[in-house]
Parts: C-alpha cells; structure tokens; sequence
C-alpha cells in the first residue's frame, strides 16, 4: 500500500465507524452470547468426556509409544514426512516449522495489497484453503500413525523372541535418545551431520559403540549419562545397534 | 485532547439539564438515594485519583463500524476460553504439587478421583484448552479471510502470532504435569524434536530439561514456565492486542462500502 491508498483507507474506515453503534452494549451483547456459548461447550465436553490419568510416568520403561495432545499432530506428521523424503532432509533440518512461523509473522509485510475482498486475492484464497486442508490432513494422518522419532526397523528373523524384545526396546531408546537428529536409520532420521547407522553392526563391534556413545567426537553429545543412569536401557541401545548388519 | 464518547442511553434516561426555578442539587432523602450518593462518591473518589472512567468510556462506548458480524466475536470467545484457563487452573494449583518423584501423580489422582468436584474441574481445564485452541485457529483465519491483518493492523497481527505461539506452548508445558505414562514419553519426545531445531533450538531444549537430562528439576521447570511465565505474557500480550484493537477500530467487513449520505454530514459536522 502506497501513501495514497493508506490514506483512502483511513477515510473510508473512518466514515464506516461512524456510521457505526457503540461497542457497548452492541458488540458486547454478541460477545457475552458467544461468551456463554464457549462456557456451555466446555462444561459439555468435560462432563461427557471428563480426564482420563494413565498409568504413573516410569522412565525405565521403554516400550510406550509417546503420544502428544491432538493439536500437535500435524506438527509432528510434516517432521515425520520431511524425515522420510531424502530430498527434503536438509530443509526438515533448518525447520519447516520455523519457516512456516516466520512466513507467519512477517504476513502483512508481503502481502501488501490494498485489497481486502477475499474474491479478489486469489493467492490469498489459494494458499489460505491450502494451509486449512493440510493442516486437517495431516492432523488426520498424524492421528493414526507413530511419533515421529520412531525408528520403523524390524528385528532379523534369525533373532530369538527374547533378542528380539530386547531390539525393539534398544530401538526405542534410539528414538528417544534423539540420535535420529542426526543419523539415518533405515527410513527414519535425518542424514548428517553424522554418518548413516542403519548397517552400523558392521562396521563397529558393540564394545566400539558403546565407547563412541561414551566418548563421542564433537558435535555427537556424550551419552556416558544414560549409562550410568540407565544401564539397562543404555545395553538395549548397545545391542541394537549391534545388530544392525 | 479529542471528545471521548459517552454512554449510549436512551433518550429518556440522560440527564437533562437543569430547569430555571429546579434548585441546585437534589438533596438525598430516602435511603436508595443515599446508598445511590455514597456509590457514586466512592467512584468518584477513585476516578479522582485514577482518572479510570476516561479509558473506560474510550475502551466501551467507541463505535465499531457497520457490519460487524458473529464472526468479529472469536476473538472475545479466545479471550474467554483463555480466562476459563486462568479460573480452573488456580483451583488445580491448589491441589497440584510439582513433585517428580511421585508427588505430582498423587496430587493429580488425588484432585481427579477424591476432591469435590476435582475431575469436573480437571477435564474443563482439559477441554478448555483443546476448545481456546480451535477458536484461536478460526479467529486467525477470520483475521486472514476479512484482510484484517493489513494496514494499519499489521502490529495486531504480529502479537496475535507470538500469542499463537504462547498457546501452543501452553498446550505442551501442560501436557507433562500430570507425570502419568503418556505425558511423561510424549514431552520426552517433544523436548528432543526441540532440540532438533535450527540455532536456537539446542538450547531452548537444554532450557526446558534444566540440563543436558530429563531430570527431576525439569518438572518444576515446566510448572513454572506453565504456571507463571507463559501465563502472564498472555496476559499482557491479550492487554497489548485490545489496546491497539481499540485504538485502530475494528476493520469493517471488507464488502461493506462507504456511502456518503447526506445525514452522514449533519452528524459529523
Ligand atoms: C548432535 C548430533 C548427534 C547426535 C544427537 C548423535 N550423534 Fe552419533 N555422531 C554424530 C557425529 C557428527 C558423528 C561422527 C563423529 C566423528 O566424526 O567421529 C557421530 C558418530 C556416531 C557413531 C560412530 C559412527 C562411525 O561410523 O564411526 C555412532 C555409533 C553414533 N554416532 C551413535 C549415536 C547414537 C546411538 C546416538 C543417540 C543415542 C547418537 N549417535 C546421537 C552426531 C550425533
Ligand atoms: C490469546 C489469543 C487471542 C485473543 C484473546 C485475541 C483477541 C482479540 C479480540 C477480542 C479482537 C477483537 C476483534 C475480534 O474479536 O475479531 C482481536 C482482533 C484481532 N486479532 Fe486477535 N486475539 C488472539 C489471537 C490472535 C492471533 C493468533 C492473531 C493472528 C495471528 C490475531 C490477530 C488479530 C488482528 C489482526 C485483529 C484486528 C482485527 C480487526 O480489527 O478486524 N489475534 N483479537
């Protein structure tokens, strides 16, 4: 908008307001309807739904499948999907979601058209429809599937069930470790800045990568912590990769 | 200094001015009207002190324009959803204890199976935030549809982001402090997807951990954060956001034209 096109606006704005009625009582009769409208909803869903408490938070277990609240599906579903598309690995890792922000706040400063008419800013109409159908999607996608930090490798068959149960859990550790910020494994994680791990059990023997976890070279934080802390979960984690061949 | 608008009463109801033979001031006689007078003293004796009633009378009696809609009430809906945030959450407070070694599953399983009321008071609080959170979403894209966001309510739109932002964090802060399994795993998981994140997230996640682990301390940490930091700047930031409200006027729907009528001149001059 031009120093012109401001100056129209602020006077047509200003015949339209006073034109207009007092907020009070006017607008504040339609706000304390929509007002008592929020309350009933909200007491509705709490009395029909109430709030459920799970089981107590046990940081030994390994074999929870964390969950966050719906709202954050969708932010979790574009990490997953990012993650798996190599393409798009190094943009997950600058963050779409800081992009998507960014693009946010800075919205009245690119979009500078005088024009207010949602049928006459078809970029706004497209793009506004698009981001309201991909975030329904991908909260509906996010919704039945796992969190992004899982790690989709299956056991060798030739492991018994109890090496097995213990690859799964050492799987989990990985997930929530974070390792997949900057290895690959298998089709989760990003690629870099450290080297692939998903065939890791070939190149270094158990022993070796319980000294890398111990003593890493920088930027890999230590995870010397995590065996002293958990050593349980710190040998899954160990045997798991050991058996990636 | 510019006229500040007054109450729109009816006709019937403003003061009229004093007829010529009307003595000065009624005196108060029956005790309604007394009690009336010392009200009305009280307000005075503040409004003297404070000046208040001018940014009352600027913030309630402005005029919106023409063709305001149901859809201009999402906003106030947000700021409701928020304060039925604030009202549950004090009475949770006073059951909640940030204990990460037990204390804080009890306190909860205390207030949602034992206390008067608790679980109603813990499900609305619950519900409520999935509910602020959808009308915030509708009240942005409201914002978006009606163009309000350009000129000159780009600052407007700027607030109502972080405040975006701040009710998302809200959402996930929360999400921890009942400690049960699912909290627990889940704020695990998103601390480190945190971690993940370009420049700054390393440390925004080490922040909120308070340290390198998930540790003990880093429940107390988000009960501050939820508690008291991110409370409060949603606080001031909604003030900030109905101060420029205000000050700019609501945009009018953007189909509505101006016509220039000719009682419009009579009014105005
Ligand atoms: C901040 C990024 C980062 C994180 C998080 C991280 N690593 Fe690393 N890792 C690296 C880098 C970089 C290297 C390469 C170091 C070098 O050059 O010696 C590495 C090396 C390794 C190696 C040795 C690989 C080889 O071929 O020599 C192993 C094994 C390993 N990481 C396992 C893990 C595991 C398991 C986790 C999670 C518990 C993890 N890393 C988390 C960055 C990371
Ligand atoms: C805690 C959250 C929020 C609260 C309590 C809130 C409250 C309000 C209220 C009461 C209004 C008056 C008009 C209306 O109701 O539509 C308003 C207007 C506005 N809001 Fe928000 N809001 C919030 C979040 C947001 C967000 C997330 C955005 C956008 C990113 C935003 C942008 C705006 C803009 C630009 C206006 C001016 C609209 C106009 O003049 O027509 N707000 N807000």
């Amino acid at each position: 908008m031009n120093q012109a096109e401001k100056e129209a606006y602020l006077r047509e704005y200003s015949i339209l307001k006073n034109q207009g009625k007092p907020f009070f009582p006017y607008a504040v009769a339609k706000d304390s309807v929509m007002a008592v409208v929020v309350m009933i909803v909200i007491i509705f869903l709490a009395a029909m739904f109430g709030a459920e408490l799970g089981p107590k938070a046990d940081p030994t277990t390994t074999t929870y499948v964390p969950r966050p609240d719906w709202y954050f599906y969708f932010l979790f579903e574009v990490l997953r999907v990012m993650r798996n598309i190599p393409k798009f690995t190094d943009l997950a890792t600058i963050g779409v979601p800081t992009i998507c922000m960014i693009l946010l706040f800075l919205l009245p400063f690119y979009d500078r058209s005088p024009e207010r008419r949602i049928e006459r800013r078809p970029v706004a109409l497209a793009a506004g429809l698009t981001t309201i159908f991909a975030m329904a999607f991908l909260t509906y996608t996010g919704a039945n599937t796992g969190s992004p930090n899982t790690v989709d490798l299956q056991p060798p068959a030739s492991l018994t069930a109890q090496q097995k149960a213990i690859f799964r859990a050492g799987a989990l550790v990985v997930g929530n470790s974070g390792c997949l910020a900057c290895h690959v494994l298998g089709n989760n994680g990003n690629d870099g800045p450290g080297p692939p791990l998903t065939h890791i059990g070939r190149i270094l023997r158990p022993e070796a990568i319980a000294s890398t976890l111990r003593n890493p070279t920088a930027p890999m934080p230590s995870f010397a912590a995590l065996a002293k802390q958990n050593p349980r979960q710190f040998y899954d984690l160990i045997n798991f990769l050991g058996e990636l061949q | 200094m510019p006229k500040l608008p007054s109450p729109p009463l009816p006709k019937a109801l403003r003061p009229a001015p004093r007829r010529p033979g009307e003595p000065d001031e009624k005196q108060a006689t029956t005790p309604i009207e007394v009690a009336a007078d010392a009200g009305i003293s009280v307000v005075d004796w503040i409004d003297e002190r404070t000046s208040l009633s001018g940014g009352i009378r600027w913030m309630m009696f402005r005029k919106v324009p023409r063709g305001i809609n149901w859809f201009y009430t999402l906003g106030s809906a947000t700021m409701f959803a928020f304060l039925n945030q604030a009202v549950t959450g004090v009475f949770l407070a006073m059951y909640y204890r940030p204990d990460a070694a037990g204390g804080a599953y009890e306190s909860v399983r205390y207030l949602t199976d034992q206390a008067f009321l608790g679980q109603l008071v813990r499900a609305m609080h619950k519900w409520g935030a999935s509910v602020m959170i959808i009308l915030i979403f509708m009240h942005m894209a409201r914002v978006f549809f009606f163009g309000a966001y350009k000129y000159p309510r780009e600052l407007t739109w700027i607030i109502g982001v972080v405040l975006l932002i701040l009710t998302m964090a809200m959402g996930f802060t929360g999400y921890l402090l009942p400690f049960d399994q699912r909290s627990y795993w889940a704020t695990i998981v998103g601390v480190n997807i945190n971690g993940t994140g370009p420049f700054l997230g390393p440390y925004l996640s080490d922040f909120l951990r308070a340290g390198p682990e998930f540790g003990a301390t880093t429940l107390s940490r988000f009960y501050a954060i939820h508690m008291m930091l991110i409370p409060g700047l949603i606080a001031a930031l909604i003030g900030a956001h109905l101060y420029l409200v205000s000050k700019l006027g609501i945009s009018a729907p953007p189909w509505i034209k101006a016509q220039e009528e000719p009682e419009l001149r009579q009014t105005t001059l």
